[in-house]
């Protein structure tokens, strides 16, 4: 399952080539430790479902006890935008940053704002290619965007098995979808369908009186609680959280491929919690803390050790479409303005 | 007294020091021409700045000819004229029930929908989301449960549902003019009339409502502004539906990659109308004027309803669920279900939604801490403000007395978005950056809120006679220990309304606050509209809930320390 996750990676891929330099790699220190607890403090930005995030800070609090972390919790390109803007006004307020658009640290590296600072864990174990060598970015986190349906709704023979299946005159006005405005993991979605389906698909979807709403989280609430009776794209890992509530929800892996969204961290440049950073930053990439994002989080893994729990599709059987955080960061204009153009918001 | 001695301080000097109202007043005239020139003066040079900085209106000429920016000007001047009609529609016969008849409850239905004032209109559509989103609404499921129909009874997300939700949250703005204004129409001319044979219904038609009439006009247009205005309610509703308003598209146009002038050119148009209608508004509730002119003449004439009096107060009960009773009952539903609109069974009770909220999401103290520090600070500071340019404008008069009372109002004139707009771009370069820090919410509130603190303030001065002033100024005092020891007093309830009335406006402001939050500064209305985005209804519900409990509980405490009830409060403004 990880070989079929990292040859998808590597394919796409950014960091191919030579991790020669080990330059930025450090480890959990007790001297990192000592400087991370004088610090008290991290700040923590992230696009995760806000209710994991905390789940992963509370984590962390208990692990390293004195570091409080904060989570400020906003969609991708939300956060995108106020980092630039934060940033541009020399406000550092972010310590460090996860981001459910990898092209976000293309874009963040090319400025400078990112800082090398590469965990030992992440060099050892995680497979080569999937992080950046340099140590700017690593994987902290992976998952699809998938089409659900409301099983009460719609009978499993019903359901759709394709995005193209979308397009019936059956499913007009029942459809909910979430904004590559705001959520990374739908403009990476967005890329990815375009290029593998052709716009003309979104301009047949726009068609289907679909209900927009914001955060890739929001859709597999929208489906449970029966406001549209399936949704085109949102987070696998939402939908994971929904089953194990009880939720009647069920996950489509459509047949022409789900789009693979992996969500990097990095620590910022210029933090003002430089050690805390680093030790949280660490500290996610690391067995335990991957466990719990995957148990608790419902998310995908590249660590090797890490567990997926009985009952996921496991990686290896999904039909994927591919990452390419470097031809997003050149279209992402493009990505907007045709969106715009088909869906009006 | 006169210009020429106001700008003479030295004039003024005597033993036991210096007169200080010149400096005062010119210090105060200063500070409120910046509050409103740096940021409108960056908005308009931007509107006319290309991205490289050269003077172009090629943003203006995009307005027009990019349907993705003219559209959504379409949509929002149709949206504010619906908007207007709906809420004087909806308030106008309630505001002539509540003064003008003998209908039960009077006080009690007035008092409520001063209430549905105090909540933010954001949270008004979340609960509207919670009540009637097509398919998962509680009001729509139990239409289909009861009819057996198909179709949702009411869409939330459509343009009428937006217009509905707004109109809900505008018309107490209608309500709460025209009602003052037809308490103050005096009983002898409807007497006068009477006298003449007119029969009751006559003298309502003929005499009470044209009489009225100003300031219904003038209500309605406050309602067409708060419409156009705007951010949160169609942020939250016309989005899904699939368009923009204005006010969202400013806000989405600041989405990566930014595009600020044109931002601001979408700007002008709602600064332009705004100034307009206030300038008209100003106009037709100056003729108001005779309707006044018998004051003090006699109480009015109240309607006998007879037989009607309690299917009337029935119906306005019913016009009560709207803002009020509907939204409250589907937030308090939310805050303890698993899934907010999810049937009524014990399955889906919870109290994850308060354990989330108050244990583990960490932006809730924050958020609450910043929120009611800037409000406390905002109304004390727009308070003193405000008491200090409404004595030198009611006293003093003159050129100065006036531009100073000009520019103590200019800002009503300034959307809430248009300014976090100017301040954005004011004060996100050097040399003072603001932006990032509460400093800058706080000059947004101010600016904001303090015009109508203001207003309330001159309206007590106007009910003031001056002999007691005069008194103390023979006496020997100099003009701010009479103000301080002789005027505040007489107008502590006047001070109290105003502090109440900047209080709530900072609590409920939404559309400056999203331009201008950064995380470390996040207030709660932005971290609602947060929460909206990602879908976590149940969260919103306890932090709204919790929000107008403490926000109620502070108005609460205002009126106790001054002594009078709070359905006095807004009567006067």
């Amino acid at each position: 399952m990880k070989a079929r996750l990292i040859a998808t990676l590597a394919a796409g891929l950014v960091y191919a080539g030579t991790a020669a330099a080990q330059g930025p790699v450090y480890s959990i220190t007790p001297e990192l430790e000592a400087a991370a607890k004088k610090e008290g403090n991290v700040v923590y930005y992230t696009s995760i479902d806000v209710k994991v995030a905390e789940d992963l800070a509370k984590a962390f609090e208990k692990r390293y006890p004195g570091i409080k972390v904060h989570v400020e919790r906003n969609g991708a390109e939300r956060q995108f935008s106020k980092i630039g803007q934060e940033y541009s006004s020399k406000i550092y307020n972010v310590d460090t940053v996860n981001s459910s658009d990898a092209s976000h640290f293309v874009y963040w590296k090319r400025e400078g704002w990112l800082a090398a600072a590469l965990p030992e864990e992440v060099a050892k174990v995680y497979p080569k290619g999937s992080y950046d060598p340099e140590g700017y970015s690593a994987p902290m986190r992976a998952s699809l965007s998938v089409i659900a349906y409301n099983t009460k709704l719609v009978p499993a023979s019903e359901a759709p098995k394709s995005f193209k299946d979308l397009l019936d005159a059956k499913w007009k006005g029942k459809i909910v979808k979430a904004h590559p405005g705001y959520s990374g993991t739908i403009l990476t979605a967005t890329f990815q369908m375009s290029r593998d389906l052709g716009w003309s698909y979104f301009e047949k979807l726009a068609a289907q009186q679909v209900m927009q709403v914001q955060s890739s989280t929001e859709p597999p609430r929208k489906v449970v609680a029966g406001e549209r009776p399936v949704m085109v794209d949102g987070n696998e890992y939402n939908v994971f959280l929904e089953q194990r509530k009880g939720a009647p929800i069920e996950i489509v892996y459509a047949t022409e491929g789900s789009p693979l969204v992996v969500g990097p961290s990095g620590v910022m440049k210029f933090a003002k919690n430089p050690n805390a950073a680093r030790l949280f930053h660490a500290w996610t990439f690391s067995q335990e803390a991957q466990q719990i994002a995957i148990d608790d989080g419902g998310l995908r893994s590249f660590h090797p050790g890490a567990k997926e729990p009985a009952g996921r599709k496991p990686l290896k059987d999904i039909k994927l479409m591919k990452e390419d955080p470097v031809s997003v960061d050149k279209q992402v204009e493009e990505l907007k303005s045709r969106y715009l153009r088909y869906f009006k918001t | 007294m006169t210009a020429i001695s106001a700008s003479a301080p030295a004039a003024a000097g005597r033993v036991g020091g210096l007169d200080l109202s010149g400096p005062v007043l010119a210090a105060s005239g200063i500070f409120l021409a910046g509050l409103v020139c740096l940021p409108i003066g960056w908005l308009v040079a931007y509107a006319f700045s290309s991205r490289a900085g050269d003077p172009t209106l090629s943003n203006f000429v995009a307005l027009i000819d990019d349907p993705t920016l003219f559209e959504p000007l379409v949509t929002t001047f149709g949206l504010s004229f619906c908007v207007a009609i709906a809420a004087a529609v909806a308030a106008a016969p309630l505001a002539w029930i509540v003064a003008r008849t003998d209908m039960p409850g009077r006080r009690v239905v007035r008092m409520l929908m001063t209430a549905s004032f105090v909540t933010p209109p954001f949270l008004g559509a979340i609960a509207w989301e919670i009540l009637a989103a097509p398919n998962s609404g509680i009001i729509n499921k139990i239409w289909r449960d009861v009819t057996g129909a198909e179709d949702a009874l009411f869409d939330v997300y459509s343009f009428p549902g937006l217009v509905f939700v707004i109109s809900c949250y505008t018309a107490p703005y209608v309500f709460v003019v025209l009602s003052n204004a037809l308490d103050r129409i005096p009983a002898d001319l409807e007497d006068a009339a009477g006298i003449l044979g007119a029969g009751r219904w006559r003298v309502v038609v003929g005499v009470t409502l044209p009489l009225a009439l100003p300031a219904l006009l003038a209500g309605t247009l406050v309602a067409f502004l708060q419409a156009m205005t705007l951010f949160g309610s169609p942020a939250i509703l016309a989005i899904p539906a699939g368009f923009h308003t204005v006010t969202t598209k400013i806000y989405s146009l600041f989405q990566f990659p930014p595009r600020p002038q044109v931002a601001s050119a979408a700007a002008i148009p709602l600064l332009t109308v705004t100034i307009t209608l206030l300038w008209l508004q100003a106009k037709l509730l100056g003729r108001r004027g005779y309707a006044v002119v018998g004051g003090k003449n006699g109480e009015p004439r109240l309607v006998a309803l007879g037989a009607w009096r309690w299917p009337v107060l029935v119906l306005a009960l019913s016009v009560l669920c709207l803002p009020l009773f509907f939204p409250y009952a589907a937030l308090l539903k939310a805050a303890i279900s698993r899934v907010p609109s999810g049937p009524f069974d014990p399955a889906n009770l919870t109290v994850e939604n308060f354990t989330f909220v108050f244990f583990e999401f960490s932006q809730t103290r924050v958020a609450f801490s910043n929120t009611f520090v800037l409000a406390i600070a905002t109304a004390t500071a727009g308070t003193v403000l405000a008491l200090i340019v409404a004595s030198l404008a009611a006293r003093r008069g003159g050129f100065f007395g006036r531009a100073l009372e000009f520019l103590a109002t200019a800002p009503i004139a300034i959307p809430g978005i248009v300014l976090g707009v100017g301040l954005f771009l004011a004060y996100t370069r050097g040399p003072v950056v603001l932006y990032g820090t509460l400093w800058i919410l706080f000059l947004a509130f101010l600016t904001i809120e303090m015009p109508a603190a203001f207003q309330q303030m001159r309206a007590a001065f106007r009910g003031l006679h001056p002999e007691l002033e005069e008194a103390s100024r023979i006496l020997g005092a100099d003009r701010l220990a009479t103000l301080r020891r002789i005027t505040a007093p007489l107008l502590k309830s006047g001070v109290i309304a105003g502090w109440c009335l900047i209080f709530i406006g900072v609590v409920r402001e939404l559309s400056a606050a999203v331009m201008l939050s950064s995380s470390a500064t996040k207030v709660l209305s932005v971290v609602i509209f947060d929460l909206n985005e990602s879908g976590n209804l149940g969260a919103i519900a306890v932090i709204g809930v919790a929000m107008l409990i403490v926000t109620f509980a502070v108005v609460g405490f205002a009126n106790w320390i001054s002594g009078v009830g709070a359905g006095q409060r807004l009567r006067t403004g």
